[in-house]
């Protein structure tokens, strides 16, 4: 327990002294899986990934384990084109190059340096905004043996990268030391009626991730009682009650209806027999009250 | 009051009709349901000669069925569909009562019962290097008085025992480089010849002792000119052969184990020259036949290698083989095309001139050419011979011929379909009802009486008074009775046709009353011609669906098909009304076509607009026309594709540029560029299937309210692309790999950016990955090594961008988000569930019922692998399944979670009946919300409607009018019967 404490301060103090150094024109944001080689590393095999993760401040770790890993600097570049122009260097990708113990690599701490525009490539791309035509990078398929098969290529409408300055978001999808696909885009949001909007500044401020394939979640495995247990309650959907008026209701319902309206009949009969009875003992009296104004009416 | 007695009346009503019942009762089938069954292009037919059997065929086809016909009708007596792989080679008849079938390759044989096709026995048969499969039972072949078989596969002959398929003796091959052509009999000894070519130049011929698999004698003989193909058997010692320029025809005789060749070119028996010959197999005594382009030859082998030319014909022919009737005798049949009847001839094989049967036959042209022949006899009333044909014609039907009339005939080709669309029917005209107008008083006296009848009728059963004679009248009224096979629009859009484009490249079109074919067109544009060597039908699209001009204009389909199995082959259009099968044109096209891309645009007169991707990667506009091009330009800029190379492992992007810059100027035609692109690694992956969404889904709702009052917002894109890839250790069979070696990884990928928006991976999982993508939500199939099970998972993705318009005052005044534009280039905020479920079947299908709003729930359709089309609630694979639901959870829906999906046996839509080889089940919305049409086709055809939610929209067809019309009547009879009461009874209280 001490150990793990000592070591978390060690983490903390070593990041507060490794942030300060970071502060390039580029940013660095590593995903927190990439320290976890798992496409790369078939063999590595951890039911529980989660726990394990840790944000990227992982230097601890890693010169733990120096001994088993190795780490080697690589660069590769980015090139773009406006257009349908050929393509030409952009800018410089650089990593560390982690190889684990059991023969997989992955980069880490990804870092990009953008070159700035040229006066020419400022024309070029203020035309691309004007035909809103699209802006395209590459990368290569392999960082250690650059093209590898193919190029990674990446399009996007000039016109959604001006903010302010220009800017662009890299997602690399990492596969050991393959690169799969570069998702490059805008951060934001740039829908349809894309205007034409110039840059302030010819600077680009980008934004990179290194991202590695997630493990799928398990099929669910239950133990023979529990899944007796939730088979039988999956069957039995509906309270019994509601079952029954669900069942019953069109007999229930004539039979309330039977049940009220004798009721009512019984209600009404004493009432009736009351009142049926005292015309039946005087007939003749209540005979003449009521014939008496309709016979007057009609002499009338 | 009496308003919430009826609340809550109605309440309970519908309770009480939430219980999802899909089963239905045993008079209801067939109702809405109907199917077929077929047994695809015949390859061999056997007749049976003995006395029990002589009404029965026994044919073996191309979709690998085996079945045995009734020659009176053509029905089905029973049927064996054998696996994809398991190809049929060869079949006959041993014992009288055995059928034998050769298949695989040569490596299964076994034996049927004739009379109910009971499998007696099978055995498998292996041998030193691939080879053709022969086939033969020999007559009178007994090894201690066993009956044999001779089979020789893979460069081995085996003789098998007929009674329990036990290999008797077995001789290999293997040391020659031999290419086995024939096994022949000797017909008075228990020799067996095989001969066959080696080393392409060297005819070789063997003599075997059949009875205990000796060999007796080995010849070979170099010819310098080669071989080419096909032999022909003269006779039991002598084949015919052609050298590998097509031009020198070769007589081989190899009598008493001497081998001498006959060389005698073709232009000596025919003056001009007519390019290089083909010889057409047959096993004729003394006659074989040779086609030269369009011109078939008979040529008679006169002995001591002398031919002669009985007969050069340029109808297209075709012939049967021998069949032998009486002492010594063979008979063979002839069909010769002449405008639009067939000629058959039945002649004798060593008489020439003379024939025993001649007729002429009137045949459909849409059957296409005669294709095979079976010859079988029968004796007559007058104890004469009588001859009856089995044809195959090119549309894959199958004939019987007999007495100059087509006794029946079965329409083979639907067992083959590519590619099914739908259409409407014609809207009901006023003017069409004309005819039925006219009947005469006796005809509707006789109408009122069986409407009376049929009353009767029905009121018994509903007094259940009916006896089963009864119930059987009512039943088969009931059937046919319905309106369901009207040729006109119906309200409910139940009725429809389904146009199905099959192998053989004619187009049916089928009603989905009652699957009876509408019209049949062998399209003109699939037929072998010089321009299109091997036609291949590829899809079916709609071309034009009139709805403004649905009274005077035709629907119609466009039917894309391509020349030859490469890719940068050229390609062919053709277009055909749906209301009348004609084919309104057909364009062979100058490139390629490997891409379709129906548009989202039509023009004034309806048809859809279609983009053509050839291998050159240009893309081709159709129609034709400058409105087309007018409407294309407008959206030039928003039309983007994709394209798999699975080969490759690369999937990309694409957009147009600008017209061509060829030699030709052509406006239809567009320069295309790369927009973007995924590299998979091959040695870590490999592409085995991708799916998107079906263009013509509808979604009613983008929201999902869950349990807690909350919303999700669903990521509803059409570009959204489904890619399943394995390590390629892994693409092979189950249980070639361990589980550590194998992982499958799963993409969700925006086709217009190139965008991965999910990806996971399932180690220890191995194809075949079926998949089925809907609305926001996937749902995929595959192997799970490490549980040893087939697994089920989901992937549900949703918008977070729209997460936060949950405030009704940001409703209400209209500051949401909820109808800003949606682009791909946007910085996409989603998130994604999912969950795994086991499943015992393995997949051939799957599909997902789709209605006309989208409203009704989904249900998945699973073709399982018992040929069974499943329907399993979308509710069982919904991600947000947990161990112990709230309250709240539960009456949303959710339902408890458990490790595998439930297999209810009512739930299946087929019942109890199979789709035999089944390939693939669609669906088509029904006009009503609640319905789909579900159509399931392999070597059976199968269609029923269904309802997911139950048919809450309409009373079902069992509704009885009847009682609710005697309860309104009894009612109002009641209420004028109370009313007269209390009028009266008012009145003597007045009276007091």
């Amino acid at each position: 327990m001490k150990t793990i404490q000592v070591i978390v301060a060690f983490i903390l103090a070593l990041s507060l002294l490794l942030f300060p150094s970071f502060g390039f024109q580029s940013d660095e944001l590593l995903v927190d899986d990439e320290e976890f080689g798992l496409e790369g590393a078939p063999q590595y095999r951890s039911p529980e990934p989660i726990p394990t993760r840790s944000p990227p401040l992982t230097t601890p770790t890693r010169k733990r384990h120096s001994d088993l890993d190795s780490d080697s600097k690589i660069q590769f570049s980015l090139d773009h084109a406006f257009g349908d122009s050929d393509f030409s260097p952009a800018g410089t990708f650089s990593a560390r190059l982690k190889t684990w113990s059991h023969g997989g690599q992955t980069l880490t701490k990804l870092r990009f340096s953008r070159n700035s525009f040229t006066d020419e490539e400022k024309e070029k791309f203020k035309n691309l905004l004007k035909s809103d035509d699209f802006y395209r990078i590459r990368l290569p398929s392999n960082v250690l043996s650059p093209p590898g098969r193919d190029f990674i290529i990446s399009s996007v409408k000039a016109r959604c990268l001006p903010r302010e300055g220009l800017d662009e978001h890299f997602v690399i999808h990492m596969e050991g030391v393959n690169v799969l696909a570069v998702n490059y885009g805008s951060p934001g949001s740039c829908s349809y009626p894309r205007n034409l909007k110039l840059p302030t500044k010819w600077s680009f401020s980008s934004h990179t991730v290194l991202k590695n394939s997630e493990q799928a979640p398990r099929a669910p495995i239950f133990a023979e009682e529990i899944l007796g247990g939730e088979s039988g309650e999956g069957e039995v959907v509906q309270p019994p009650e509601r079952s029954f008026w669900a069942k019953y209701w069109m007999y229930l319902i004539p039979l309330g209806l039977i049940v009220m309206n004798a009721i009512t009949q019984a209600m009404n009969m004493p009432e009736e027999q009351a009142t049926g009875q005292v015309p039946a003992q005087g007939q003749p009296s209540a005979g003449a009250v009521q014939r008496g104004p309709t016979s007057a009416v009609r002499r009338r | 009051m009496a308003i919430r007695s009826f609340l809550i009346l109605f309440l309970l009503f519908f309770l009480s009709s939430l219980h999802p019942i899909l089963s239905l009762y045993e008079d209801q089938v067939g109702l809405m349901d109907w199917h077929e069954q077929y047994i695809g292009k015949v390859k061999q037919a056997v007749f049976h000669t003995h006395k029990t059997g002589r009404k029965r065929v026994v044919v073996s086809t191309e979709e690998n069925v085996i079945a045995s016909l009734d020659l009176r009708h053509g029905e089905i007596f029973w049927r064996h569909v054998l696996g994809p792989t398991d190809v049929i080679d060869g079949i006959d008849v041993a014992l009288g009562k055995y059928v034998i079938t050769l298949s695989s390759g040569g490596s299964v044989l076994r034996a049927w019962n004739l009379p109910d096709g009971q499998m007696v026995w099978e055995s498998t048969l292996q041998g030193p290097k691939h080879s053709k499969s022969l086939l033969l039972v020999p007559t009178n072949l007994k090894i201690e008085k066993d009956n044999v078989v001779l089979v020789f596969s893979y460069g081995r002959l085996n003789a098998v025992s007929c009674t329990d398929g036990e290999v008797l003796w077995k001789k290999d091959f293997e040391a020659e480089s031999l290419e086995v052509q024939q096994v022949i009999q000797c017909p008075s000894s228990d020799l067996v010849y095989i001969v066959g070519f080696a080393a392409s130049s060297q005819f070789e011929m063997y003599q075997i002792d059949a009875s205990n698999g000796e060999l007796l004698k080995h010849e070979s003989a170099a010819f310098s000119g080669g071989f080419l193909g096909e032999v022909s058997l003269v006779s039991s010692e002598t084949i015919v052969a052609l050298d590998s320029t097509g031009s020198i025809l070769l007589t081989i005789s190899f009598r008493n184990g001497k081998i001498s060749f006959q060389q005698i070119p073709i232009s000596n028996l025919v003056e001009d020259s007519l390019g290089p010959a083909v010889i057409i197999p047959s096993s004729v005594t003394g006659i074989f036949a040779i086609k030269m382009n369009a011109i078939t030859m008979f040529i008679r082998v006169m002995g001591e290698g002398k031919l002669e030319v009985v007969e050069k014909t340029n109808h297209e022919t075709s012939v049967s083989d021998a069949l032998p009737i009486s002492e010594g005798q063979q008979a063979f049949a002839l069909i010769q095309h002449a405008g639009s009847e067939i000629h058959l001839t039945v002649k004798l094989a060593h008489d020439w001139d003379g024939n025993l049967l001649k007729e002429s036959i009137k045949m459909d042209q849409q059957r296409g050419l005669v294709h095979r022949v079976f010859i079988n006899n029968y004796i007559r009333t007058d104890r004469s011979y009588g001859f009856r044909v089995l044809i195959v014609m090119e549309d894959h039907s199958l004939l019987l011929l007999q007495q100059g009339a087509i006794v029946w005939s079965r329409e083979d080709g639907l067992a083959s379909i590519i590619d099914v669309t739908t259409s409407e029917l014609p809207v009901e005209k006023d003017g069409v009802s004309v005819a039925k107008v006219e009947h005469n008083l006796f005809e509707w006296l006789k109408m009122l009486f069986f409407f009376l009848e049929g009353h009767m009728l029905k009121l018994k059963g509903t007094l259940m008074l009916a006896s089963p004679e009864d119930i059987a009248a009512i039943q088969s009224m009931r059937l046919k009775g319905s309106e369901k096979s009207k040729m006109t629009r119906d309200h409910n859009g139940f009725r429809k046709l389904l146009i199905a484009l099959t192998k053989a490249g004619k187009l049916f079109a089928l009603h989905t009353g009652d699957g009876h074919i509408v019209w049949s067109h062998l399209l003109q544009s699939l037929h072998k011609s010089e321009a299109c060597q091997h036609p291949i039908g590829l899809n079916l699209y709609q071309w034009q669906v009139p709805h403004h001009h649905a009274m005077d204009e035709n629907p119609s389909v466009l039917v894309v098909s391509k020349c030859g199995p490469s890719s940068d082959i050229s390609g062919v259009l053709s277009f055909v009304d749906t209301y009348t099968g004609k084919e309104l044109g057909s364009l062979t096209l100058v490139h390629s076509i490997v891409q379709v891309i129906p548009l989202p645009y039509t023009d004034s007169t309806e048809q859809r607009l279609h983009l053509l991707i050839d291998a050159d990667k240009h893309a081709h506009l159709y129609p034709k026309t400058p409105e087309a091009i007018d409407i294309f330009q407008h959206e030039f800029s928003n039309i983007y594709w994709y394209s798999v190379e699975d080969d490759n492992g690369i999937i990309k992007g694409h957009v147009l540029k600008s017209k061509c810059t060829g030699e030709v100027a052509d406006e239809f035609c567009f320069d295309t560029r790369e927009l973007w692109s995924i590299v998979f690694p091959s040695e870590s992956e490999m592409i085995i299937a991708s799916v998107t969404r079906k263009s013509n889904e509808v979604v009613h709702t983008q929201s999902k309210v869950i349990a807690d009052q909350d919303v999700m917002y669903k990521y509803i894109s059409r570009n959204l692309l489904f890619v399943a890839t394995v390590a390629p250790k892994a693409s092979g069979k189950i249980g070639c790999v361990t589980p550590e070696e194998s992982w499958l990884v799963v993409y969700l990928i925006d086709t217009v950016t190139g965008r991965i928006l999910h990806r996971v991976t399932h180690h220890g999982s191995q194809g075949p990955v079926h998949a089925v993508f809907s609305e926001n939500w996937v749902v995929y199939h595959y192997f799970n090594l490490r549980a040893h099970r087939y697994e089920m998972s989901v992937i549900e993705i949703y918008d977070q961008s729209r997460a936060d318009n949950k405030d009704v005052w940001k409703l209400v005044l209209g500051k949401h988000n909820l109808t800003s534009p949606i682009s791909s280039y946007s910085q996409p905020e989603v998130i994604t569930k999912s969950q795994s479920y086991f499943f015992t079947h393995s997949l051939k299908a799957i599909a997902v019922t789709s209605t006309a709003k989208g409203i009704t729930s989904k249900q998945l359709l699973i073709g399982t692998v018992g040929d069974q089309v499943l329907a399993l609630d979308k509710r069982f694979l919904d991600p947000r399944r947990s161990v112990n639901p709230t309250q709240a959870e539960k009456e949303e829906g959710i339902i408890p979670l458990t490790d595998s999906l439930p297999i209810i046996p009512q739930s299946y839509v087929t019942h109890s009946l199979k789709v035999e080889g089944l390939r693939g089940v669609i669906t088509v919305p029904a006009k009503l919300e609640s319905t789909t049409l579900v159509f399931a086709y392999g070597v059976d055809l199968f269609f029923t409607q269904l309802a997911p939610s139950r048919t809450y929209d309409s009373l079902t067809e069992d509704f009885s009018y009847a009682l609710l019309l005697i309860t309104i009547v009894a009612l109002v009879a009641a209420i004028f019967v109370t009313w007269i009461l209390s009028e009266k009874k008012e009145l003597q209280e007045k009276w007091r």
